[in-house]
């Protein structure tokens, strides 16, 4: 096997060689970094990366491995990170002018629990800024192109950590999934990407968007990266009261599991604006499945209209309190003047985005004064209803299947002067935000023009394992 | 200027903070006297991606301050954030609680009238800017210390009763050891409301708010000066504005700060980062039981056991640790009066000369109590236990071994009294003269000289006797 085959294989087979010293952590960076060498000055998907230190660690991690200890399966395995997930003493800038030169002084819990397992954090990619966008182009570092064509958005906001995945520049990532952004530009980049449950994995450390929907997750090449680096960052967080304290288990995925599970799919995203080929596969995928899972019946998620509004105005008015908090005095960008208030007014209108700016203004409208109770109010109701259609729909299946995305990946700046259509790309995705369910992304079997589609699996709270099982079945039907 | 015809309606906003080691939302400590911004971490300053942890003690002395203030606690409260932007504020917004308070109804009761608390609730403080010249610095040491808001009804009718109902919050948030209550330390901040109204009327008036009221003093001033205002204003047929007033301990005046008009939209919305504060029937009953007797009823108990008089148990009683040290010292002197006299006179006397605090006091209880012991069984005069107290504020000897020491216990040796009975008179005869001339108000003055030279080594009442019978039967 040449060492330039080692980005395809899973973590468990490339654990198994570091083991067997068939080659160390150091040549495995080695390929890493000729890989990001090859593809950054197109793909653009880092906005910092460590290399001195990555090989540091690779040599310590290395050294581990002759003496033969017992390491993790992580251990040497290189993780690119969402910049907007704190690496203490590294930047963290959200994408965003604000927070260009903002450097942590604290590890998230996340990356404290990848360091701890030997993992080596070797950047951080590149997203829409604040984590607010469907096509990686509203960052401050520039967009982010799609590996499998450049002239095409990988999908946002986690773009940068599935384009690396997806081009070999990492083994596993982390992104953040506010309403879809770990699943829709995994789908893009045809690539596996994990939300978990809400409270499943600590959010100590992510930069808040919007604090009741962020999660942290990862996106790998296969499914079983995926479950891997999964059950190393989940797990309850003293540093977040959000946290669950309910045991992880065992997340090695199964995929003849899935002849035990149910499968349901829900009219009402069928009724939505799907292009073609996503549906054409999405079916085809349903009727190669059939053979294997026990049954595939249709349910009934009601409230389906009203997830992207809901989402909309739950994610902007968390999103102005969020980032309320960027306002020069003590860290990031600061615009000089001579007055506080001027102060404040400079440094927002330069150091965030047009993006951002909008959002900001639509959540401060919707908490404002007189507005509250008929917008974020509302909505809060809404979003009862929409768990409740969940839970409903879970009574009659255990899982839902959908396409991740409405749309194929689309071209650079088709979108970008369009937020109403932009927003759409996350139709299927905000619905299990809200209800605060895990879902996986999975590429179905077939191509489309060289692009994959996505396959979302929709588990119960805290069922991280079945969505794996299926998604694994799923992954199975390629080969 | 008929000030009568108005009665003035008062509400007040408390801000306690909460005697905790660590900050309300991290486990930074709770120490102002430090360097500016060495108690702050990545949590109390807001940095991105950071998240707020409820500091449980802060939940624990909040429920016992609503219980003592007989407040109904809400099994189930929840925070929220109020947006603003002030550089000394770093989140963008300050962590409350809103729609859900911890607790709500209660009632301080002052001089047989009860003062409503509408609402008792938890929330983080913000840090201090510290202006220099053209520059501002912000110390975050303060920020997010555990505070609770105290807002009362508006039943308060006057300063007096504002100051009354300060002092009696005060104490009871000492008593149960969940403030320090020190308002020159900021621990105890209070911003009245007031509004005037004609007598008789149920609508509310007009009502200006003060702020910057860091003592007792200033709040009665404040007060005053705000009645006489707005006094001055209704009785000239004008309208009050509604404004907040900083008061300005210099001048004695209050200064409007901002016009209400313009306050601000603080954009209140649940904090996501925080689940609901939910506390068990267990918990609250947990709580229940670490209050100690309140002062109002220690009082009442003070008077009914040991018929005591008002003021002097309202003095033994200001101060908890005070209250307690009285306990302890009848305990072993069961002559309550005695030690109560004792404490108000001679022991805060030296408190108040040494500005100490009862519990820095030398001299513990039950050694104090041997004195009084002494005193009560009339082993030494009060003015031998006067002199013994001083040296024992100096030593670590026990009462009797200085009363032995410098001979202050009281002799029985009366001839060796009248030895000296008769010495004074010889020195005085012309007083002695008088006496027998039947001016008997002299005797006071010669039994005063007997005193002298005994220094206390005799009851004065056997001396007065003796020294009377001996000037009697010489006159026979």
């Amino acid at each position: 096997m040449p060492l330039s085959d080692i980005p395809n294989l899973t973590i468990f087979e490339i654990h198994n060689k570091l083991k067997n010293l068939d080659f160390t952590p150091t040549d495995l960076l080695n390929v890493i970094f000729s890989r990001i060498n090859d593809h950054e000055p197109t793909i653009n998907g880092f906005i910092s990366i460590f290399k001195e230190k990555a090989y540091q660690e690779a040599e310590i991690i290395g050294e581990k491995f002759k003496t033969g200890a017992e390491l993790s399966l992580l251990a040497g395995i290189p993780i690119a990170v969402k910049d907007n997930i704190c690496v203490k003493d590294e930047l963290t800038t959200c994408g965003s002018k604000i927070l260009h030169n903002f450097r942590s002084p604290y590890d998230a819990t996340a990356i404290k629990q990848l360091k701890k397992a030997g993992a080596i954090v070797i950047g951080k990619t590149n997203l829409d800024e604040f984590a607010m966008g469907s096509s990686n182009e509203t960052s401050y570092f520039g967009p982010v192109k799609n590996p499998l064509n450049p002239n095409y958005v990988p999908g946002g906001s986690s773009g940068g950590s599935a384009a690396v995945v997806a081009y070999g520049g990492s083994i596993g990532a982390l992104g953040s999934d506010t309403g879809g952004s770990i699943r829709q530009p995994a789908s893009f980049c045809g690539v596996v990407g994990l939300k978990p449950t809400y409270g499943r994995v600590s959010r100590y450390g992510l930069v808040a968007f919007a604090s009741s929907l962020d999660c942290i997750g990862p996106i790998a090449k296969n499914v079983c990266d995926v479950a891997l680096i999964l059950s190393i960052i989940a797990g309850y967080d003293l540093h977040d009261a959000t946290t669950v304290d309910f045991p992880v288990g065992s997340l090695i995925p199964d995929k003849n599991k899935v002849k035990d599970y149910t499968l349901g799919i829900p009219k009402e995203y069928l009724e939505e604006e799907i292009d073609d080929e996503v549906r054409k596969v999405f079916n085809d995928t349903i009727k190669e499945l059939k053979d294997y899972v026990r049954e595939i019946k249709i349910v009934s998620l009601p409230h389906t209209p009203y997830h992207l509004p809901c989402y909309y105005l739950i994610c902007t008015a968390e999103a102005s309190s969020n980032l309320a908090r960027y306002d020069g005095v003590r860290y990031g960008l600061r615009e000089k003047s001579e007055y506080l208030i001027q102060m404040y007014e400079a440094t927002r209108d330069v150091g965030f985005g047009k993006e951002v700016k909008r959002r900001i203004l639509l959540g401060t409208y919707a908490l404002s004064k007189g507005y509250y109770d008929e917008y974020y109010g509302t909505a809060q109701k809404v979003r009862s209803l929409i768990k409740k259609d969940f839970d409903d729909a879970f009574r009659e299946c255990d899982l839902i299947i959908t396409p991740t995305s409405p749309t194929l990946p689309f071209k650079l700046n088709e979108r970008i002067t369009n937020p109403l259509a932009m927003y759409r790309s996350d139709v299927f995705t905000t619905g299990p935000s809200l209800a605060g369910l895990p879902a996986i992304s999975v590429a179905a079997p077939q191509k489309v023009g060289g692009f994959s589609v996505g396959i979302q699996i929709i588990g119960r709270p805290f069922g991280e394992k079945e969505i794996l099982d299926c998604a694994l079945a799923i992954e199975e039907l390629n080969k | 200027m008929t000030e009568d015809r108005y009665e003035v309606v008062i509400g007040m906003e408390i801000h306690a903070q909460l005697k905790t080691k660590s900050k309300m939302f991290c486990a930074c400590a709770v120490q102002f006297k430090d360097k500016p911004n060495s108690n702050v971490c990545p949590i109390c300053l807001g940095l991105p991606g950071t998240l707020p942890t409820v500091n449980f003690e802060a939940v624990r002395l909040a429920t016992r301050a609503a219980l003592a203030l007989n407040c109904q606690i809400n099994p189930k409260s929840s925070f929220a954030r109020k947006h603003y932007f002030y550089p000394d504020l770093p989140k963008g917004y300050q962590i409350t609680q809103y729609k859900e308070p911890l607790a709500v109804n209660g009632f301080v009761e002052i001089d047989g009238k009860k003062i409503r608390i509408k609402r008792l609730h938890l929330e983080e403080d913000s840090g201090k800017l510290i202006h220099s010249g053209k520059e501002s610095l912000v110390d975050f040491n303060r920020c997010g210390v555990p505070l609770i808001e105290i807002v009362t009804e508006p039943d308060i009718n006057s300063s007096e009763e504002a100051v009354r109902y300060l002092e009696e919050l005060k104490r009871i948030l000492t008593y149960i050891d969940v403030s320090d209550c020190d308002m020159e330390k900021g621990h105890f901040r209070c911003e009245p409301n007031i509004s005037l109204r004609k007598a008789g009327e149920e609508k509310l008036g007009t009502r200006t708010e003060l702020k910057n009221l860091n003592s007792l003093r200033n709040v009665r001033e404040g007060l005053e000066f705000e009645i006489a205002r707005q006094t001055t204003i209704l009785t000239r047929g004008e309208k009050i504005i509604q404004e907040t007033l900083l008061w300005d301990e210099k001048t004695k005046t209050a200064q409007p700060m901002r016009s209400k008009e313009e306050s601000e939209d603080y954009r209140y919305f649940p904090e996501p980062d925080l689940p609901p504060l939910v506390l068990s029937q267990t918990f609250i009953d947990e709580v229940r039981k670490e209050i100690p007797l309140l002062p109002q009823a220690r009082r009442q108990l003070l008077i009914s056991k040991y018929q005591l008089d008002k003021n002097l148990v309202e003095i033994i009683t200001e101060d908890k640790k005070f209250a307690d040290y009285f306990d302890d010292v009848v305990k072993y002197c069961s002559k309550a009066q005695l030690v109560a006299n004792w404490l108000v006179t001679e022991v805060r006397g030296i408190l108040n000369t040494r500005n100490i605090a009862i519990t820095e006091f030398p001299i513990s209880s039950d050694v104090l109590a041997e004195l009084l012991v002494m005193l009560d069984k009339q082993e030494i005069t009060s003015k031998a236990a006067k002199i013994i107290f001083e040296e024992m504020l100096n030593s670590k000897k026990r009462p009797r071994e200085i009363a032995e020491e410098k001979g202050l216990l009281i002799s029985f040796d009366e001839e060796r009294l009248m030895t000296i009975i008769k010495e004074t008179l010889k020195e005085n005869p012309d007083v002695v003269e008088k006496y027998r001339k039947g001016k008997t108000t002299v005797l006071g003055f010669l039994i005063g000289e007997v005193l002298r030279k005994v220094q206390g080594r005799f009851l004065p009442q056997r001396v007065g006797e003796l020294v009377k019978k001996f000037l009697d039967e010489d006159l026979r």
